[in-house]
């Protein structure tokens, strides 16, 4: 039994022996439950319950941060645009992984390329992925709300696929596309409580920073750009 | 009926209210309270006022001193508690707080804690009182100039008092409002505040007095005379020709 | 006693220095002025931003209300899965337990995320002192690590300098071309860095939030530096508060896009992260070992004030700091202080000592915008004035009680008074004008940058009673 958490803990039963007043009513008992999750939504910015509207909020928000984002007729076409990002970028050298939900579709999209690949699924060379131009990955959602990007460890070729290489491709289903933050966490818990990824990340936008003078810069670390191909 | 005048409350009868002035105010600011007693007689009401109270212990309980605070807010509590006037008014938001919010703390587990709550209640800011409880927005002043208004800290975030000055300086004939840049940004007197860290309160004031002269105004209006006097300490400084007015004092114009 | 003057001297000193500073002062309200307008722009597009702060407030009490209860179930669920979970009730406890993870790694080469609560136990000099290189990834964060200095802020730690500065700074530093360009300054920044995330054994982050309900940590970033450091490294190792608790997974969909707005004005930031373990057997990257390090450093007894309890509230957004007058006139350094601003004013004492620490609690106007800008409607101002009545109920100031008492005396005679006051006014008219300003000056605290209102001759309570005998005299008259 470790000593100094048996101390901390002790600390604290003994902070809380007295009650704290509730927050926000001066002087006045705690009456009520807290609200549920669902009624988070009620709070947060407002999303529309179509398709149309949110698939039109996610690109408006796409176009605020930067992201380009585009939505396609089928996997023939997101097949060709990714091609045609792959030459108007110049990749020579790109990363991908094949272990995701609709694997045999990326892997197919990715090796149409035709451009050296370096697959992460069984592990990589850190040093080889820098040489990539770009990280190609699956997500897990993509949130209207924001214009985030939901990915794991598990779904999206690892840590650092989605965030090394200086362009990051999103490759997503329409079916993927969910409303707000709430519904995101809810899908979050519902596919992985059994056993979590031990990494999921939110990506909203390209990699930016406003540390000087609050101009903001893109790319400071992360990619400076983030496509998003969706069908 | 005069040319001009107020438009008759027809709704509310005829109230006795009891001023009580802050400190400062008496010494330093009397005709702002006296231009508190012109309007509310103007309006038919009776007004009181309590020679033997002075001071609702503001400085000393900022200061942290609570003990000291009591001595002298207690003696307000007790004349006020048993006063059976329908309302207090105060013509300032941070010495309006004090009753209204404060007290309630500084008395708490004490002999007068009830009274200090009941006397809470029964106190309004002057223009929260005029628009609110009496609901009249048009005093009959007249008042021709171009004015901007500095929201006083305690009055707007202790007792959300905003639109109130804002909808009875509209029906002043002739009064042109224009609202200044950060309008509820601090002034930088905050009482003692003033002398202990004259530096921070002199920029901070000095922030407030280019926003308003930014403005063009020709006063510069709030419902807190200790504002007034920070911001009129500066301006003077400066030679600038900026003036101060509270707001009885242009409702009292005709 | 003596250390205590010296904080209180120093804050004094620094704040007249930098209240002054022209420059400073336009700086800081240009980058805060684009901070006001998005901030408003996306706290309007929420439906009920009221009701989120009410929301997030009331989980927030639920968290630290219940604190060991969700503290146990955060460190199970952790180590359940393989996390090494160490528990610090010092600064100086914490750092040991890096200093003893980093030899038994064998660590060479440190990269770190941004993380306040490192700076609260000053672990880059620990760290440095013992031999290791520590490198900040955070753009901001690096710049002040150049420069050898504080963090200026909880969420912008370069906000007082201009490019031109840290373009000087690079040259200096890195024998970089100077240039006034943001961005290319920010490449620069990178280029150093990359070679810094791919050779790194240990990642040192901080934590946003610490979730009880599924055993995460979530980092908030928009640069991408937390999640690189988070990604390859061989050893990661998370430095947090134990106040840091949320209970469940889904409350981040509350907490991350409040965090966004107040405390940079946007919807979200670039990345939110959650971290649940070391790399997972099917999984290509991560760490293989993961260590959290849970630290008290009197946070505990910030909890045992019932009163002031919410104050282990903040998410550290920093949204107090940005609308605090005081804070845009003396500037983060001022403080002399890890967390600056409201917050840091408010806990300082609590966390360092309330004698020592009190000046930052009266160094302030009650105005209330900071408690009105929290997000999680901590009371912030008033538990300035309860820091302010606690440091006085143990150790009053014997002149300024004196002074005070005086004070009551005369205002509970208020007909002693009345015949006073005609003696200031007399004071003032004849003598003031030939000491204003001065060393005899008795006002001076005022009048060295502000003029005086002349006092009239008479008082309020003079004209009422000027009233009251017309009235019965016109009363008399009439009979």
């Amino acid at each position: 039994m470790n000593v100094e958490k048996e101390k901390i803990f002790q600390r604290i039963r003994e902070g809380l022996a007295m009650p704290s007043p509730w927050p926000g009513h001066h002087g006045q008992e705690h009456a009520h439950p807290i609200a549920s999750a669902e009624a988070v939504s009620h709070w947060l910015p407002l999303v529309g319950g179509s398709f149309e509207e949110r698939v039109g909020l996610f690109a408006s928000s796409s176009e605020k941060l930067r992201s380009a984002f585009h939505l396609l007729e089928n996997e023939a076409a997101a097949r060709a645009k990714l091609a045609e990002v792959a030459m108007a970028e110049g990749w020579t050298r790109v990363a991908a992984h094949g272990d995701g939900t609709y694997c045999g579709s990326t892997h197919a999209m990715v090796s149409a390329l035709g451009i050296n690949t370096l697959w992460t699924d069984t592990g990589y060379d850190v040093r080889e992925m820098e040489k990539c131009d770009a990280g190609i990955s699956e997500c897990d959602a993509l949130v209207a709300q924001t214009g985030s990007v939901v990915v794991t460890s598990r779904s999206a070729g690892g840590r650092a696929l989605s965030v090394l290489p200086p362009h990051h491709v999103v490759l997503a289903r329409r079916e993927q596309l969910l409303a707000d933050l709430p519904d995101a966490f809810a899908l979050l818990q519902r596919k992985y409580a059994k056993g979590y990824p031990s990494f999921m990340s939110f990506i909203t936008g390209p990699s930016r920073t406003g540390d000087i003078e609050r101009i903001l810069v893109l790319g400071a670390h992360g990619p400076k750009k983030l496509t998003i191909l969706c069908w | 009926m005069k040319a001009g005048g107020a438009s008759p409350p027809l709704l509310v009868r005829k109230m006795r209210v009891t001023l009580f002035v802050p400190c400062f105010m008496n010494a330093l600011y009397p005709r702002a309270g006296m231009s508190i007693v012109t309007v509310l007689e103007r309006l038919g009401h009776t007004v009181n006022f309590h020679e033997d109270i002075f001071c609702c212990g503001q400085p000393a309980f900022n200061a942290g001193y609570w003990d000291e605070a009591r001595k002298v807010a207690g003696p307000v509590v007790e004349k006020l508690a048993a006063d059976t006037a329908d309302a207090i008014v105060i013509g300032s938001g941070s010495c309006g707080a004090m009753l209204k919010v404060f007290y309630r703390d500084l008395f708490a587990n004490t002999a007068l804690a009830a009274e200090a709550v009941a006397v809470g209640e029964r106190t309004w800011e002057f223009s929260d009182f005029l628009v609110t409880k009496l609901g009249v927005t048009d005093v009959g002043a007249r008042f021709p100039a171009k004015v901007t208004f500095h929201d006083g800290c305690h009055g707007l975030r202790e007792l959300k008092v905003k639109y109130q000055p804002r909808k009875l300086l509209e029906h002043v004939q002739g009064l042109e409002l224009v609202e200044m840049r950060d309008a509820e940004t601090c002034c930088g007197f905050g009482g003692t505040f003033s002398a202990k860290f004259p530096a921070i309160s002199t920029a901070m004031g000095e922030m407030k007095c280019a926003t308003a002269l930014e403005t063009e105004a020709e006063y510069v209006v709030s419902n807190d005379s200790s504002c007034l006097m920070q911001i009129q300490g500066l301006v003077d400084r400066q030679r600038k020709p900026l003036k101060t007015l509270h707001i009885a004092e242009v409702l009292a114009r005709q | 006693m003596e250390g205590s003057t010296t904080f209180a001297q120093e804050f004094k000193a620094q704040a007249k220095r930098v209240a002054a500073d022209l420059r400073h002062r336009g700086l800081i309200r240009t980058a805060l002025t684009k901070y006001e307008t998005a901030r408003d722009l996306q706290k309007s597009a929420f439906q009920d931003w009221q009701g989120a702060r009410q929301a997030a407030a009331e989980r927030k009490w639920e968290a630290i209300n219940h604190l060991d209860e969700h503290l146990e179930a955060f460190a199970s669920r952790l180590e359940e899965r393989g996390t090494k979970v160490h528990w610090a009730s010092t600064a100086a406890q914490a750092r040991e337990i890096f200093l003893e993870i980093l030899k038994e790694k064998g660590a060479r080469s440190i990269i770190k995320s941004k993380a306040m609560t490192a700076e609260e136990i000053h672990l880059n000099e620990a760290l440095e002192k013992a031999g290791y290189s520590v490198v900040e990834s955070d753009l901001g964060e690096y710049i002040v690590q150049l420069r050898q200095e504080a963090p200026y802020h909880i969420v912008f730690p370069a906000m007082h300098l201009t490019r031109g500065e840290i373009s000087a700074l690079f040259t200096e530093k890195l024998g970089s071309k100077p240039t006034d360009n943001p961005e290319e300054l920010t490449m620069i920044a990178r280029e150093v860095l990359r070679d810094k995330y791919i050779t790194a054994d240990v990642g040192i982050t901080g934590a946003n939030f610490a979730v009880a309900e599924t055993g995460m940590i979530s980092i908030t970033e928009n640069e991408g530096n937390a999640r690189l450091t988070g990604a390859l490294p061989r050893t990661m190792i998370t430095l947090l508060g134990i106040e840091k608790i949320i209970p469940r997974l889904s409350d981040l969909a509350l907490f991350l896009p409040m965090l966004a707005t107040a405390g940079a004005g946007q919807a979200l930031t670039g990345y939110n992260s959650m971290y649940a373990g070391p790399r997972q057997p099917g999984e290509s990257d991560g760490p293989e070992e993961y260590h959290v390090v849970l630290i008290d450093n009197g946070r505990t007894h910030l909890l045992a004030d019932a009163e002031q309890r919410d104050a282990l509230h903040c998410i550290r957004c920093g949204a107090c700091l940005n609308v605090c007058p005081i804070y845009r006139n003396v500037g983060g350094h001022t403080y002399g202080t890890t967390y600056s601003g409201p917050i840091g004013s408010v806990i300082t004492p609590h966390l360092r000592g309330l004698q020592e620490w009190k000046h930052l609690s009266q160094a302030s106007s009650l105005c209330g915008a900071c408690t009105e800008t929290c997000p999680v409607k901590i009371d912030l101002h008033h538990h300035l004035l309860q820091n302010r009545r606690n440091a006085v109920a143990k150790k009053p100031v014997w002149w300024e009680k004196q002074a005070f008492r005086l004070f009551g005396y005369l205002a509970t005679r208020p007909g002693l008074m009345k015949r006073l006051l005609p003696f200031a006014g007399f004071a003032q008219y004849w003598f003031h004008g030939l000491v204003k300003g001065g060393p005899l000056d008795p006002a001076r605290a005022w009048t060295q940058t502000r003029d005086l209102p002349a006092m009239p001759p008479l008082s309020f309570t003079d004209l009422w009673q000027a009233k009251k005998r017309e009235a019965r005299r016109a009363a008399e008259a009439a009979k």
